[in-house]
């Protein structure tokens, strides 16, 4: 076990360095070199100049990689080329908006999912769970933007039950959370109808397993066949989604985001993005990246402590 | 001579398919009493998992019973609620299932699931449960039952989880012990080993035990009395000395002469019975063998034969038994 978990936090160490390679490389292929795109056309050679050295774009790139990820390292993540503020205060002061969002998503999506998918379960063939695949199919295949904008249409707009934009005043959790509804609803749809298949799937296939066979000769009650028996066989492939689907639902926070203008890394990045401000982007990207491989590994840990055959396919 | 302790009765047992009723077991008859052992032999689809099933009263979704039942208790155990059968599974009668490596549960522990499985004992904490299912490993011949209870399935060789679900079956000492295969699914030295340890368990048991299998060298080790069965039918019955040493049926000859135990010459192909099982959805209007059998006649092939008593406790279901 400790060996595994070594190993897999090795590979997320290495994962992190590749996506920075990439993103430099991007800097360095998008046309135009960032200062001039920065400072417009009308900039002066010694402007730009200035701005390059500002944003160490005149040292050699191996140089370049070196400086962040040593910066990185001690929790510098270097200065927005504007307002010339910390990264790493930026990236504290909206990150927790988008954990929130993510949080409240995911939790609606594992409640709802489950819960459709062991409805499915128990009325197996009959009307109940021919809806559930339609709906499930349907929440699936609707992008979560488009999503976002009929929830702001019909709840904000028409009924006027959430309010539009924005993340809630602060200190307010009332208002936070009437804030949240919509855009985590908006992220959550396409999880709830893919965890609702995924887990109907998995607890078909072990409701059908010999062991539960075995429980059932024994006399155990259903509801504990169903809650202890099956449901924690089932939950392991969920669990391996649901980290796995933590980046994507990051990912779609950055539309969500922008569309209910949340304060957010979505709306930090997206508009960073826009002004060529590098620092900004490469700073939240990282950290996004190394958020993310934490959940994903820790994930992964505790499917190696629920489920003893994934650890010993590991150890073999 | 003790009364039956179970009895199955002329059940008829039909499976749902798209061809119509598939008719797996069609009016068993047999039954075991105390401190008994019988044994159930025929080859796949003969209807013994149906008959073992039924025993356990865990048929499937799609199968009905479409005359008689299995009497234990002074009641029809397929007639009652869900909520008695489950009362009656694990308590009274237990279950050794064939593939221990998937009939245990693989993400909770062998001691967790055998305290779950003496659900149905009352007043027993859950550390007495756990001792009592040490002891039970101990028993069945494991020597640090401790270490084995933490384990997962998986962590266990086989014939430690054969012996593990023995103990299981065991553990709150059931009126009846239906084995499926015991041991089917385990080496020829292992087999040995379990079948030596049925023996020994049987000596203080004193409920019945039915054995279900297509291993007819199991069944001569262990039971006092045999059924074989065809096509869904109990074709004989005897005890394990008349049906295997002065069998009347054409069918169990056959299948005591395929038994690679009973050959004692090299040959390069082993002996089979010519043929294949008649079709359950419309079983045949005579007797179910007659397509296979060597000595039928016109008359097996349009009347069913009727059940002939041979001998003491021993019949066949043969026209030519008769004469």
């Amino acid at each position: 076990m400790l060996s595994y978990a070594i190993k897999r936090i090795g590979l997320a160490v290495l994962i992190i360095f590749v996506v920075m390679l990439a993103m430099y490389a991007m800097v360095f292929l998008v046309p135009g070199d960032p200062a001039s795109l920065a400072l417009g056309p009308r900039a002066t050679p010694e402007l730009k100049r200035a701005l390059m050295e500002r944003m160490g774009l005149d040292q050699p790139i191996y140089v370049q990689v070196w400086n962040f990820f040593r910066n990185a390292l001690t929790g510098d993540l270097g200065y927005d080329v504007w307002s010339k503020r910390p990264v790493s205060e930026m990236i504290a002061e909206v990150f927790p908006n988008t954990l929130f969002l993510g949080a409240v998503a995911m939790t609606i999506a594992l409640v709802a999912g489950i819960g459709l998918g062991c409805l499915a379960v128990v009325w197996q063939g009959r009307a109940v769970d021919r809806v559930l695949a339609v709906l499930s199919v349907s929440m699936i295949s609707i992008p979560s933007f488009v999503v976002a904008i009929y929830l702001l249409l019909v709840f904000a707009v028409w009924l006027g039950w959430f309010p539009a934009i924005g993340a809630g005043e602060a200190g307010d959790w009332g208002s936070q959370i009437r804030a949240v509804v919509l855009p985590a609803a908006a992220i959550a749809i396409t999880w709830v109808g893919y965890l609702a298949r995924l887990v109907r799937a998995s607890m078909l296939e072990v409701m059908a397993a010999n062991h539960v066979r075995t429980a059932r000769a024994f006399g155990l009650t259903e509801a504990r066949i169903v809650l202890r028996y099956a449901l924690r066989v089932a939950i392991v492939p969920v669990i391996a989604i649901v980290a796995v689907g933590f980046g994507s639902i990051l990912s779609s926070a950055v539309f969500v985001e922008t569309v209910f203008s949340r304060p957010g890394i979505g709306t930090l990045i997206t508009s960073a993005v826009q002004k060529r401000n590098f620092p900004v982007v490469m700073g939240s990207v990282l950290f996004m990246t190394a958020f993310y491989l934490t959940v994903v590994t820790l994930a992964d840990l505790l499917m190696a402590k629920l489920d003893p055959r994934v650890r010993d396919t590991l150890r073999g | 001579m003790s009364a039956p302790l179970i009895k199955v009765d002329d059940l008829s047992i039909a499976y749902a398919s798209e061809e119509g009723p598939v008719q797996a077991l069609r009016h068993a008859t047999l039954e075991a009493r105390a401190g008994e052992a019988i044994g159930i032999v025929g080859e796949s689809g003969c209807g013994k998992s149906t008959l073992a099933s039924a025993l356990i009263t865990l048929l499937a979704r799609n199968a009905r019973v479409t005359s008689g039942g299995v009497q234990f208790g002074g009641r029809d155990i397929l007639s009652i609620s869900e909520e008695e059968k489950r009362k009656l599974r694990g308590r009274h009668i237990a279950m050794i299932f064939q593939d221990p490596m998937t009939s245990f549960n693989p993400v909770l522990t062998i001691g967790e699931q055998l305290v779950d499985f003496q659900g149905q004992r009352e007043g027993l904490s859950k550390a007495e449960k756990r001792q009592q299912a040490a002891a039970m490993l101990k028993r069945v011949g494991i020597a640090d039952p401790g270490r084995c209870l933490d384990r997962y399935v998986a962590e266990l060789s086989g014939g430690m989880r054969q012996r593990a679900a023995i103990a299981a079956a065991l553990l709150m000492a059931p009126d009846v012990l239906v084995a499926d295969e015991p041991t089917t699914a385990l080496d020829v030295t292992m087999e040995a080993q379990i079948i030596h340890l049925l023996r020994e368990l049987r000596r203080d048991y004193n409920g019945a035990i039915v054995i279900v299998t297509h291993h007819l060298g199991v069944v001569g080790e262990l039971c006092d009395r045999v059924y074989v069965m065809y096509a869904g039918e109990v074709v004989e019955e005897g005890s394990t000395d008349d049906v295997y040493h002065r069998p009347r049926h054409p069918y169990t000859r056959a299948l005591i002469a395929c038994d690679p135990a009973n050959l004692h010459e090299q040959t390069p192909l082993l002996p089979t019975i010519p043929g294949r099982l008649p079709d359950l959805v419309s079983p045949p209007s005579g007797c179910s063998f007659a397509a296979r059998c060597p000595q039928a006649s016109e008359l097996c092939r349009s009347m069913a034969p009727p059940y002939v008593e041979v001998g003491p406790r021993h019949a066949a279901r043969c026209h030519e038994a008769l004469a």
